[in-house]
């Protein structure tokens, strides 16, 4: 039981520090490096929780895809960091206050909630003992059962997201040869060669 | 102290949701930030729904969570497409220069 708090209060601490450096870092790139470790702690509450497949999920995905897509655009885009900076401190209070106005009503939601006593007979699919089924597979009986509909609609929506994004980055630039391999391909004798008859002694 | 139970792992998210919140408003010139900051409040908000389906004994919280990560992960890889094809056109990511409808 110690170990369990012990575990929970460091991943949480890290979490939470890693999240105020990625508001507060001077350099996006830091910025991005923070998220990732607050991903990874993130991913270390997950297994805590007992959900171990989200935990591995969040770490291939996000850390693996999106913080990685998140660094290659920071390294692309040539920003002036010093520009975006100037006036941070002049919104600093207001943030300040909406945060902490924000923070103080979850606290106060947090403080006076309890759940219902009649919440347990409306669970539509509760956790089997973990030494019977892990929780991928669990969540795979599920998924591919009773929410099918919705997986094929989560792949839509990724699919969609790829084309969009490849449409919105696609350019094509004017005034660069580049290689056509269907012309080339399509190209045909009588299109690419000219007989000439040279009369004898007068050349081309 | 040293029993964690939902309150603990409902704090951890709601200081991470106000710091997510609270980015937005520090770095409100910085769309990249901005995005981080987005991507931190929809962590929180996973953070939630795992420990309320750990604690309810529900297994559909994190189903639910999954599809929350499969919609952050095409939103982030649609607002940085935005944001590449937007600075090509115009060389800065400031966000008081995205006020034209076009380009």
């Amino acid at each position: 039981m110690i170990v369990q708090a012990l575990v929970f209060y460091l991943f949480a601490a890290v979490a939470v520090g890693a999240g105020v450096m990625v508001i507060s870092a001077r350099n996006p790139v830091h910025s991005v490096l923070f998220l990732i470790l607050a991903f990874f702690n993130s991913a270390g509450l997950f297994v805590l929780m007992g959900a171990e497949f989200l935990a591995m999920i969040l770490v291939i995905v996000y850390v693996g895809a999106v913080a990685v897509l998140f660094l290659f655009v920071v390294m692309m885009l040539d920003i002036n960091v010093v520009a975006l900076r100037h006036g941070m401190l002049q919104y600093l209070p207001i943030g300040a206050i909406v945060g902490l106005v924000l923070f103080a009503e979850l606290i106060l939601v947090f403080g006076s909630w309890v759940v219902a006593p009649t919440a347990q007979t409306s669970i539509m699919a509760p956790i089997p003992a973990i030494d019977a089924v892990s929780n991928s597979h669990a969540l795979g009986l599920l998924i591919y059962t009773d929410y099918a509909y919705l997986f094929q609609t989560a792949g839509l929506i990724l699919l969609v997201a790829m084309v969009g994004a490849i449409v919105l980055t696609l350019r094509r630039r004017e005034g660069v040869r580049r290689q056509k391999i269907s012309v080339q391909v399509a190209r045909r004798s009588d299109t690419s060669i000219e007989v000439v008859k040279v009369p004898s002694g007068s050349g081309i | 102290m040293l029993q964690i139970g939902l309150s603990h792992y409902l704090s951890v998210a709601a200081i991470l949701f106000t710091l997510g919140l609270f980015g937005i408003f520090l770095n409100r010139k910085n769309v990249i930030i901005i995005l981080m900051s987005i991507e931190l409040m929809l962590l929180a908000v996973n953070i939630n729904l795992v420990a309320f389906s750990t604690h309810l004994n529900d297994l559909v919280g994190q189903i639910f969570a999954l599809f929350v990560l499969t919609v952050a992960a095409a939103e982030a890889a649609i607002g940085l497409a935005i944001l590449v094809a937007y600075y090509r056109n115009r060389g800065s990511i400031a966000v008081e220069d995205i006020s034209m409808m076009k380009g």
